[in-house]
């Protein structure tokens, strides 16, 4: 295939390099098993790696915005600040509080990582990359990544403060409503594309991505996944939950140390989850900008590896993500409900309905202008 | 004032009268509640307004003194007094059915001198704590610390105060009454929370998100700055001012030394004067960046805050490169200005007014057209006029609810007689007209400063005062406008180098009494906003 010769950056070489190379030298469940450890282990460095690069950026990019210069003293561009902070919440004391619900408080933080965690599994990271690729990847996706909201409850319940519980209920209220629009947004991408599986789903987004492939009602279902996944992962706006200046810090005012860092990490990773997955099922994925009938400029386009347009792509929508967060005041918890319950669901409704109404008269581009 | 003169005497027959530059009225305990409603309530001029509440210990009788006013007319001015000869269980009457605002002060007067007001509904002590042993400004306080130690113990609050009501038949009633009700959600806002602005400890009880109740604590950061005054000198004196609100130090220190100036009969140099004025602008502008910042801070918009912070910088290096000194400036002293502007004030203060004219116009694209912001402040906190002018809520958060107030314009003071400028007045009341207020007085100063900064006559900065100052017995009141509204020095002197009694009338003390009034029913998160558009700080609560 002419594609093999024209990726040489592509990691998936090196990934099957080493299946041949373990098939060869072991065992079938041996080979199964040192694949799984190799994949978790990747799963989890990329997950802190992310993590670590992230909050980096948004140091960087938010002092960008305030007119200020960010970290600088740690590395050129302050680069190791990030790291220095790891390690130092890594040897942090956990500070043991009176009266709590011990169990429950131990175990919130572990329910937000184990969620983002989860989601990890399936999003496509590039062309192979991908742990696995279930026929029901987006339904995975919105059911894991609502785990989270059982640490952020736990959490506030088991903290014995006042404000804590006033963040989980709040949370759990934001969560339970934009938990539907991001579904609906979903689900009106999955009518489009015909499928749930998220590898499938960046392959037939090809030549056209979906967020133009089904005109308008497309564009709308994006708007509203970055809105209502931007809810999810509780960033201002939409920060009630934490709502520095009301609630000093929310559900997770009492944690210190390590168990703090886990929330601080989940919260970081689900803005990547949310910004992955809206890149995955509305703009292409990991595919290389393709249009059909340029052979020579789609077969350039695939010189740059698959991993970096879905980086690209991811970076965009975080970009975005902050831009709103650093430029909007908080929303009131009335508000916020009012925005989902009273604009954003009925609309989603109205639009997925437009949507397998466009899907079933044959009128997406992919129709319009042939495959 | 014959007029007010006739009233007076209708109520009260054997009322003392001292004509000074106010009017002095002298009456009974039992006389001055009918007489103050009467006052305040005929129509031509009604006395609505309550400036001061001063108690004063004179050695053998305690009094209290009240100065009102009009909010028609706030430059007509009259002081009532009255005084009780009982040391062992003074007893006075309230009139805060008639000024809310007197609630506060009558409490503070409690801690402070053990005067326990009639009526009253809620007769803690405000500022001390109950436990507190003594009446510090009394004169035969025992300041021993071995009386009042430091705690280290954790105590727990009571929802309990007393009071001492009037019964119809007129017999007095002790009575303990609940603040709260049983089963409130009461949650602790403060004393440290980091959208107080300050160690204020709120006490709310909540209904879900909504704010049921609001209990004031106040005193986690007194200092005793009234007492600790009675034993000093002016020029000493002088940097308490600043400890007070610190936003607009350089205000409250210019109050501080027109009253000792007028009292002493110092003539300030006309260099001095204008230095003063853009000088006190200045500091007005940057009191009020700062509180826009913090209240966008408030409500969730942190780039704002850094928006705020980065012009207010220049104002600051501004102070700094006249005399070292950046948020407390320490430039004014008695008879002037302690040290003259420099080289480039001018040239610096030019550059200011046109780059801040430009981030005006950057707030307003960025922030107060906001659809969220907007959501977040239109018809939130609604103060109505009555209640600011019961309330005593002068300064933007006052003129917001359509009250003119602004003493540079009814008591002209510096160069404010000669300056032009509007006093922006808006009459919605909600939190968004005192956000607007704030820019709007920006640029009011911006072009108060404009007008004045070319003109600044050559001569001294300071006047020749004498090594030692010593007023004139008597009473001098002087009030400035500061950022937060009306800020009032009362001095009474005894001819000695140090004051009797002085007293400072605290803007920010109106501004949060009236919290619990405008948050009933509002959000949790908006209590949050409320307190962001009034804009107090507490240390000047807190003296």
């Amino acid at each position: 295939m002419i594609l093999n010769y024209s990726q040489p950056l592509e990691l998936s070489k090196l990934t099957s390099w080493i299946d041949t190379a373990l098939q060869s030298a072991l065992p079938g469940f041996w080979v199964l098993f040192i694949e799984l450890l190799l994949v978790g282990i990747a799963l989890l460095a990329a997950y802190a790696v992310i993590a670590i690069i992230l909050i980096y950026v948004e140091r960087k990019v938010t002092a960008f915005f305030q007119a200020r210069v960010g970290p600088n003293r740690v590395g050129k561009y302050g680069i190791f600040q990030t790291i220095a902070d790891v390690l130092k919440i890594l040897i942090k004391e956990i500070i043991q509080i009176n009266r709590v619900d011990k169990f429950l408080f131990f175990t919130a933080p572990f329910f937000m990582v184990v969620a983002s965690m989860l989601t990890f599994g399936v999003i496509p990271f590039g062309q192979g990359l991908q742990a696995i690729d279930f026929n029901i990847g987006v339904l995975y996706v919105t059911a894991v990544s609502s785990l989270g909201i059982i640490g952020v409850l736990l959490a506030g319940w088991s903290s014995n403060n006042k404000y804590s519980m006033i963040g989980a209920m709040r949370s759990g209220a934001q969560f339970v409503s934009y938990e539907l629009s991001a579904g609906f947004a979903l689900m009106t991408m999955v009518v489009l594309s015909g499928t749930m599986q998220l590898g499938e789903m960046v392959e037939t987004q090809r030549y056209c991505w979906n967020i133009f492939n089904g005109h308008l009602a497309s564009l709308v279902a994006f708007v509203i996944y970055l809105i209502s996944g931007h809810a999810e992962t509780n960033r201002g706006p939409f920060d009630l939950p934490e709502a520095e200046s009301e609630l000093t810090a929310g559900y997770h005012t009492e944690y210190s140390g390590l168990q703090f860092g886990f929330f601080y990490l989940a919260e970081y990773l689900n803005m990547f989850i949310i910004a992955a997955i809206a890149a995955t099922v509305f703009l292409g994925g990991w595919m290389p900008v393709q249009i059909w009938g340029w052979d020579a400029f789609n077969q350039l386009m695939w010189y740059i590896p698959s991993y970096v347009w879905f980086f690209g792509k991811v970076g965009v929508l975080i970009f975005f993500s902050l831009w709103v967060r650093w430029s909007f005041p908080r929303l009131r918890i009335d508000q916020l409900l009012n925005l989902e319950w009273k604009y954003l669901l009925p609309i989603n409704l109205v639009n997925i309905l437009i949507m397998v109404l466009i899907v079933l008269s044959g009128l997406t581009l992919t129709d319009i202008f042939g495959k | 004032m014959e007029k007010i003169k006739q009233i007076v005497l209708d109520t009260v027959k054997e009322a003392v009268f001292d004509e000074q530059e106010r009017l002095i009225v002298t009456v009974s305990p039992k006389e001055l509640h009918p007489l103050i409603k009467r006052l305040k309530e005929n129509n031509d001029l009604p006395f609505d307004f309550l400036v001061y509440l001063i108690g004063t210990d004179d050695g053998e009788q305690l009094t209290v003194t009240y100065l009102i006013s009009s909010s028609k007319n706030p430059s007509v001015e009259i002081i009532l007094k009255t005084a009780t000869a009982d040391r062992e269980n003074p007893l006075l009457y309230s009139v805060t059915d008639l000024y809310e605002t007197a609630h506060f002060n009558e409490r503070e007067i409690y801690a402070l001198l053990g005067i326990r007001f009639i009526n009253n509904p809620d007769m803690r002590r405000f500022l001390l704590s109950d436990e507190w042993v003594g009446f510090p400004l009394r004169k035969d306080y025992n300041a021993n610390p071995a009386l009042n130690p430091i705690s280290v113990e954790s105590r727990d609050i009571v929802d309990l105060a007393p009071r001492i009501m009037e019964t119809e038949n007129g017999e007095l009633v002790e009575e303990i009454v609940k603040i709260f009700e049983d089963d409130d959600y009461i949650i602790n806002i403060g004393p440290q929370h980091p959208s107080t602005h300050g160690v204020m400890h709120f006490r709310t009880a909540l209904d879900g998100e909504i704010v049921k109740k609001i209990d004031i604590h106040s005193g986690y950061i007194h200092r005793g700055i009234e007492k600790l005054s009675e034993s000093l000198t002016y020029p000493q004196i002088l940097h308490f001012t600043d400890r007070l609100d610190y936003l607009s130090a350089n205000i409250n220190r210019h109050a501080l030394c027109m009253c000792v100036e007028k009292a002493a009969g110092i003539e300030v140099p006309e260099r001095a004067q204008y230095i003063r004025t853009i000088m006190d602008e200045m500091n007005r502008i940057d009191s009020h960046l700062l509180a826009w910042s913090a209240q966008t801070n408030d409500l969730g918009a942190t780039t704002a805050f850094i928006y705020g912070m980065r012009e207010r910088e220049i104002i600051l290096d501004i102070f700094e490169k006249t005399c070292g000194g950046r948020l407390i400036i320490n430039q004014n002293v008695i008879g002037g200005v302690m040290f003259d502007i420099y080289a480039d004030f001018q040239k610096d203060v030019k550059a200011f007014i046109p780059y801040m004219r430009e981030k005006l116009k950057e707030y307003d694209r960025f922030f107060s057209h906001n659809v969220i912001a907007l959501g977040r402040m239109v018809y939130i906190g609604n103060l109505s006029k009555d209640d600011a002018i019961s309330y005593a809520v002068t300064g933007p958060a006052g003129r917001a609810s359509g009250w003119s107030c602004d003493v540079r314009k009814h008591h002209p003071y510096a160069l404010y007689g000669q300056v032009d400028f509007k006093e922006i007045v808006r009459f919605q009341g909600d939190s968004y007209a005192r956000y607007l207020n704030r820019l709007d007085e920006i640029e009011e100063s911006l072009h108060i400063i404009e007008q004045l900064i070319d003109n600044i006559p050559d001569g001294d900065f300071c006047a020749k005062t004498k090594a030692i100052i010593k007023l004139p017995e008597g009473e001098f009141y002087q009030h400035v406008e500061a950022s937060k509204g009306v800020f009032g020095v009362y001095i009474e002197s005894r001819g000695d180098k140090t004051p009797y009694r002085l007293k400072f009338r605290s803007p920010s003390m109106a501004l949060v009494s009236v919290m619990p009034l405008i948050c009933r029913g509002e959000k949790i998160s908006d209590f949050i906003g409320i307190g962001g558009s009034m804009d107090y700080v507490i240390p000047d609560i807190d003296r």
